[in-house]
């Protein structure tokens, strides 16, 4: 086991170099001077350009550059906004609540409404049950979930007027962010009606980022279930005479979840990149719609440390899912 | 050794031809045959879309501005799916944002199934450091969020739709790399392998003539999938404002004008909406069928 951790950790390791590499890179590879772009328009001396220079380090030789961006990143440090001037650091970990919050409602949606259908599915295959369900779980994966968001908005927020179109919370209440996470600050605010107006906020968001991994949860569960249901341990357990519902729920299901684990594990990376849709249609202030913002902006150290953290971020969710499959099935640590 | 060549003949020949076989698999899921219909019909209006489209994609007829399809009231069939705010042809242009998504799904494929098998070749034959490094670039890629990825890309290189496409094909290579190096590690021990090197072929012809031909199942099927993610990325990019500019009519830009029409024309949002739906379905219905057909361990019962 403890080869296994280390092997995997040599992996990660190169890997989270060359990422650094290549987000330092990016920004050096934009054709022009950094400093310029960040004037924009106004222009500035050649005094103050040279002193800004220094100022961000780009007067530096190039590894120093990369040696100063390395060494700052394990402090913490990923340089300050062009833009609001403030670190990059502390807005990504201001707005990542924002975009937790709303990922994990998704992944719980899907799991919620995703793992039942596959089981379904599974049981009934090839009738009417499994037919209607998998062609509606094609359909929501191959869905551009910027338009089924516009969908939803004119349906419920246009149409029935049920929810609301953008933000986290109505404007109505003001509190401080305690946690950054909207339910629980409106919770104990204590304030009549917050919650349920974070509630609200979050439906839409929280369908349309959830649509993708739920149907990719509910056809993996599908052929998990299938999978397993075709094992000697299953006709066993038929001959022995239990229940179907001992049979699917207990003896299937707990094996067929191992794989299901996986891949909610590995959607990490789906849940990001949808969230850069999401965020930006019902502006919902986290890290994806700020990223969108920086990249149409130039904030370019914002791009870089962005990009940075959240490829960390993607590695780190996937180090540990391979750790966790590495325990629960033992044969994966030989592979 | 005569005897044992005409032997393998007349069996080869009581088989049903590769191609035979592949359709019997294929045609026998109803839901593959109906994606590779509605594709087939949707390269055909990529094609033929200065024909097909009653009007020039750009044209604005200012008497009609937001005039809604021909069923509803105020419409006309001379337009038949009705008029965006400046009054173009929604039909005519979804017919050329067929062109478009088509166009961008080719071009982005073959970018990065070429690049892609050939990385993996090299990677699966070489071995080495050189395998060890690109498996490592590889994992780099694939670290980032494919969208963030391909929009910081375009960020860099100036939003245009060739610079999407581009960033669009990087991120999507890795996946042939991964694909085809481990097709190549489980064909390099067999016997037919081995038996090529003894009568001296060389490395090129042992990667491109030898195995590859061996490791294509998987690569096709992913080549259809990623047709699908490349149009739906692409769109993506369209509508956050970072791939084909306005006016072009593709989907995604086309979405991302009508935004702000969205409780007032309806039409303008569900359209291109439902015609990248309704494309990307159809390829990953195929797929799912190229997948049963082509790779009968993955079979889905």
């Amino acid at each position: 086991m403890i080869q296994f951790v280390l092997k995997r950790l040599g992996t990660t390791i190169p890997t989270f170099i060359g990422v650094s590499i290549i987000t330092f890179l990016f920004i050096r590879l934009i054709p022009g001077d950094p400093i310029l772009i960040m004037a924009g328009e106004r222009g500035m001396s050649a005094e103050r350009h040279a002193k800004l220079l220094a100022q961000y380090g780009y007067d530096q030789p190039l590894w120093q550059q990369y040696w100063d961006y390395l060494s700052g990143m394990l402090r913490g440090d990923l340089g300050i906004s062009f833009r609001t001037k403030r670190p990059v650091w502390d807005e990504f970990f201001a707005l990542f609540p924002a975009t937790l919050e709303l990922s994990v409602c998704a992944i719980i949606f899907s799991i919620i409404i995703g793992i039942p259908s596959g089981i379904v599915a599974a049981i009934y295959r090839g009738k009417w049950p499994d037919q209607l369900l998998m062609s509606t779980a094609l359909v929501g994966f191959s869905m551009p979930i910027f338009w089924w968001a516009l969908l939803l908005i004119i349906f419920f927020s246009g149409t029935l007027g049920w929810t609301p179109v953008s933000g986290r919370i109505s404007l109505l209440y003001y509190f401080p962010a305690e946690t950054g996470f909207m339910l629980i600050d409106a919770w104990r605010s204590g304030q009549e009606g917050a919650f349920r107006s974070a509630i609200d906020h979050l439906i839409l968001p929280t369908i349309v980022l959830g649509t993708i991994p739920l149907a990719v949860i509910a056809r993996q569960t599908r052929s998990a279930m299938l999978e397993v249901l075709s094992e000697d341990y299953i006709r066993t357990a038929r001959a022995k005479g239990l229940s179907p519902f001992r049979i699917n729920g207990l003896h299937a299901l707990r094996n067929a979840l191992i794989p299901v684990i996986t891949v909610i594990g590995l959607s990490v990376g789906t849940l990001l990149a949808g969230a850069i849709l999401t965020e930006t249609i019902f502006s919902w202030p986290g890290i994806g719609k700020w990223m969108v913002e920086s990249i149409r902006s130039r904030d370019y150290p914002v791009v870089q440390g962005g990009l940075m953290l959240i490829a960390g971020m993607v590695m780190l969710v996937n180090l540990f899912v391979d750790l966790l499959y590495g325990i629960i099935n033992p044969k994966i640590r030989k592979s | 050794m005569a005897i044992v060549d005409t032997q393998i003949e007349a069996i080869e020949q009581q088989r049903p031809g590769r191609f035979r076989e592949f359709w019997n698999y294929f045609s026998e899921n109803r839901g593959a045959v109906a994606g590779l219909i509605v594709f087939l019909s949707f390269i055909l209006i990529a094609i033929f879309a200065d024909v097909l489209a009653p009007y020039s994609p750009s044209d604005q007829y200012r008497d009609h501005l937001l005039q809604p399809p021909f069923w509803q009231e105020g419409g006309t069939t001379e337009f038949l799916l009705g008029t965006d705010a400046v009054g173009r042809d929604m039909l005519s242009r979804l017919i050329h944002g067929a062109r478009f998504s088509f166009f961008i799904g080719l071009i982005v494929v073959s970018i990065s199934l070429l690049s892609g098998v050939t990385i993996g070749l090299i990677a699966g034959f070489v071995g080495g450091w050189v395998e060890i490094m690109i498996m490592r670039l590889m994992d780099v890629i694939l670290a980032f969020p494919s969208l963030l990825l391909a929009l910081v890309m375009v960020a860099i290189l100036g939003p245009s739709l060739i610079n999407a496409m581009l960033a669009i094909a990087i991120v999507l290579q890795p996946q042939y790399v991964r694909l085809t190096r481990a097709a190549v590690l489980a064909e390099l021990p067999k016997d037919y392998v081995t038996s090529a090197r003894m009568v001296g072929s060389g490395t090129l012809r042992l990667m491109f003539i030898t195995v590859l031909p061996n490791c294509l199942a998987p690569i096709i099927v992913q080549a259809a999938l990623s047709f699908s993610t490349a149009i739906l990325d692409a769109a993506a990019l369209g509508f956050l404002g970072l791939g084909a500019q306005p006016p072009k009519p593709e989907w995604g830009t086309m979405l991302s004008e009508a935004r702000e029409f969205i409780l007032r024309a309806w039409w303008l949002v569900t359209l291109p909406g439902l015609a990248i739906l309704i494309t990307v379905l159809s390829i990953n219905l195929m797929g799912d069928g190229l997948r049963d057909a082509l790779d009968p361990k993955l079979k889905r019962s």
